[in-house]
């Protein structure tokens, strides 16, 4: 119960965050790939460093979790091809919605419900990559 | 209250909001030793269905319920920015201002509603929500992340991986905006 609520406020936070970074703005997107305001990148960047710095303070003061246990930093393994067209599909997707994964969530719970129309194509995505994940070169 | 609501109405900058993205990292990893990403979510959906049988989506998905909740606070958040209170978003620069206007798309709150409305779904605006929604699933799985896992938790590992996959997020951005987006909408 306890564990349910902490996600929940966990995701509550990074959505609301994240909505005050702007990058849930559909505008904010398309500005960004037109490299008309440094905002977005601004926001990506100092995520980015926040989160480099705080992984370095783990490692050096040897911080461990609440349960006593060693932080997993484990990265994804590298494959090539997997990520580089993977992500150039995903680039595009994220272009042509003006939203990635966590901001049509947002979207939804704002009450633009048209999104879900592009919520269910991304479940069917998923769905025909998961199908056809053996014919990709990775 | 009155002034705690103006102060999550206004906009904040990007050196505040960037660095309170950013700290969702260590906030995951030391209360729950859980790595950050939220696309995982549509692939749990499509096992939770069961509508596959490829063995891709073959595993237990209560190990992974963590993510399911997680998504259901970011889907609470926008309820509470959006229809709760009414959080203001920032100046958009002159350039994409004259971009929408010469487009005839109405600036308004963080998504074009009137742009992008049912009756308009079967023209070129439910084409774009279709095609990309379909190529954000696939791609952020192809790609083993999307924004989270790659650009935000990868790029704080340090991990190869997220390199290659966040540069491919920008090339296919980028891509999608000057080639196919500039001339559809």
């Amino acid at each position: 119960m306890i564990k349910t609520l902490k996600y929940i406020l966990l995701g509550f936070y990074f959505g609301f965050v994240l909505i005050k970074s702007e990058a849930v703005s559909w505008y904010r997107i398309v500005e960004m790939f037109h490299f008309q305001s440094f905002h977005l990148f601004g926001v990506i960047g100092s995520a980015v460093v926040t989160g480099i710095v705080s992984i370095f303070l783990i490692k050096r003061l040897y911080l461990t979790t609440l349960d006593d246990e060693v932080v997993d930093l484990t990265p994804k393994p590298i494959r090539f091809k997997a990520n580089f067209f993977g992500g150039i599909l995903f680039g595009l997707g994220w272009s042509l919605v003006g939203a990635c994964t966590a901001p049509l969530f947002i979207h939804f719970g704002a009450g633009s419900y048209i999104i879900v129309v592009a919520i269910a194509a991304a479940i069917l995505g998923t769905f025909v990559y998961g199908t056809i994940k053996h014919k990709l070169p990775h | 209250m009155q002034d705690i609501i103006a102060f999550l109405v206004k906009p904040w900058p990007w050196y505040v909001t960037g660095p309170l993205i950013g700290s969702i990292v260590p906030i995951l990893l030391l209360t729950s030793q859980k790595q950050f990403g939220v696309s995982s979510i549509f692939k749990h959906i499509c096992t939770v269905t069961k509508i596959s049988k490829s063995e891709y989506f073959n595993y237990s998905v209560k190990d992974h319920s963590w993510n399911l909740l997680f998504v259901l606070g970011i889907v609470f958040a926008g309820f509470f920015s959006f229809q709760l209170i009414e959080v203001k978003q920032g100046f958009l620069s002159e350039n994409a201002i004259q971009y929408f206007v010469g487009k005839e798309i109405t600036i308004e709150g963080i998504f074009p509603v009137e742009t992008y409305r049912w009756d308009n779904l079967f023209s070129v605006y439910g084409l774009l929500l279709i095609v990309g929604g379909f190529l954000v699933g696939f791609g952020s799985r192809y790609a083993d992340g999307c924004t989270s896992g790659h650009a935000i938790m990868g790029l704080s590992l340090l991990s190869p991986a997220s390199l290659v996959a966040v540069i491919g997020f920008f090339v296919g951005g980028i891509i999608g905006t000057f080639l196919i987006l500039d001339s559809l909408l």
